[in-house]
């Protein structure tokens, strides 16, 4: 089904004001997809904002536990943040390259990315089996679970983008930059993106606030 | 609906689309975004731990640089900009900001009051 509108007259008035647009049609199907996971992302990050309000609460609940500044290590939540912003360098490389159908950067791009959520994911893994391994784990104090919910459900959703990503690897090799192929990267970029601005805030206000003597 | 990939000019774009650049124009973006982040995120980590800048600043100033960074974030990885084709792509990003606020704000608000007014509880537990 293929719409062809005449919307060259609106160019003039990018913002479409007072311009009737006989019959537009439906926007493209990328941009439908796209728009629609841009929602589930909206809706993501607001049950984010529920573990981080809950947070926010409960930080000071310690019964007699842990505080923040003892147990967080900036060392290696530095090196978490930076693996997650390389990945998401890398992982714009690979949409990019996506888009111009180049295969080698594209699983070079995607590769690379794969590794760096996996590095990620080791240290905050090895972060938490030593909380729990001292008696710290979510079910000793509020400000533990809290702790544990919030930057598990993160890294549960990191979990989740690199299997999406090792997907999008094997679609790629066995169906080629196929339109639907496509469109599904597109989202995944979205996501893995959006992971980033989750860590933002996760390393703001958990360790670095949080942190704080 | 078409499977098109290049959109005519006049459409609206779709989230993490760029407009029409040449591979150089996008990969400098990302670049530029990744240094903004660094330096941004390197600030943070630099004023949580120093004693230079006077102490109750720094939560304040953690909560500035996060939010500069995620504005840095959406607009060079995510594109999202305030272009006329992006215009649902950011009343969308706007309502979920809005509940955002509201979810973070209220809660923090409410029980902030509700702490304040509750005796302690040890006191609760003495009258019962």
């Amino acid at each position: 089904m293929a719409i062809t509108a005449t919307v060259g007259h609106a160019r003039a008035d990018p913002h479409h004001i007072g311009v009737v647009i006989e019959h537009p049609g439906p926007a493209p199907k990328r941009i439908v997809t796209a728009y629609g996971f841009w929602i589930f992302l909206l809706s993501d990050i607001v049950m984010f904002s529920c573990f981080f309000a809950a947070y926010a609460v409960l930080v000071g609940q310690t019964a007699g536990g842990p505080k923040g500044a003892e147990i967080f290590e900036q060392r290696n939540v530095a090196i978490e943040t930076v693996c997650l912003l390389l990945s998401s360098f890398t992982c714009g490389m690979a949409s990019i390259a996506a888009d111009v159908r180049n295969r080698f950067w594209f699983y070079l791009g995607m590769t690379v990315t794969c590794v760096l959520g996996l590095i990620f994911l080791a240290i905050e893994f090895r972060e938490f089996a030593d909380l729990v391994a001292r008696g710290y784990g979510p079910s000793r104090s509020a400000f533990l679970t809290a702790f544990f919910s919030l930057v598990g459900c993160h890294g549960l959703h990191v979990s989740a983008g690199v299997l999406w990503l090792l997907t999008m690897m094997a679609q790629v090799f066995a169906k080629g930059f196929r339109a639907d192929v496509l469109r599904r990267m597109m989202c995944f970029a979205l996501f893995w993106h959006a992971l980033d601005i989750i860590w933002v805030g996760v390393f703001s206000v958990v360790y670095l606030l949080g942190g704080a003597p | 609906m078409s499977d098109q990939t290049h959109i005519p000019a006049g459409h609206d774009l779709a989230p993490g689309e760029e407009e029409q650049h040449s591979v150089g124009e996008r990969i400098l973006g990302y670049v530029v975004g990744l240094v903004l982040a660094l330096l941004l995120t390197a600030t943070s980590f630099f004023i949580a731990g120093t004693d230079l800048v006077w102490q109750p600043s720094i939560p304040v100033a953690l909560i500035v640089l996060a939010i500069a960074q995620m504005g840095v974030h959406l607009v060079f990885f995510l594109h999202i900009t305030t272009g006329p084709d992006n215009t649902n792509n950011v009343l969308a990003l706007a309502f979920g900001l809005l509940i955002v606020f509201l979810v973070v704000g209220g809660t923090v608000w409410i029980m902030a009051h509700l702490n304040a007014n509750m005796p302690p509880m040890d006191q609760i537990m003495m009258r019962q």
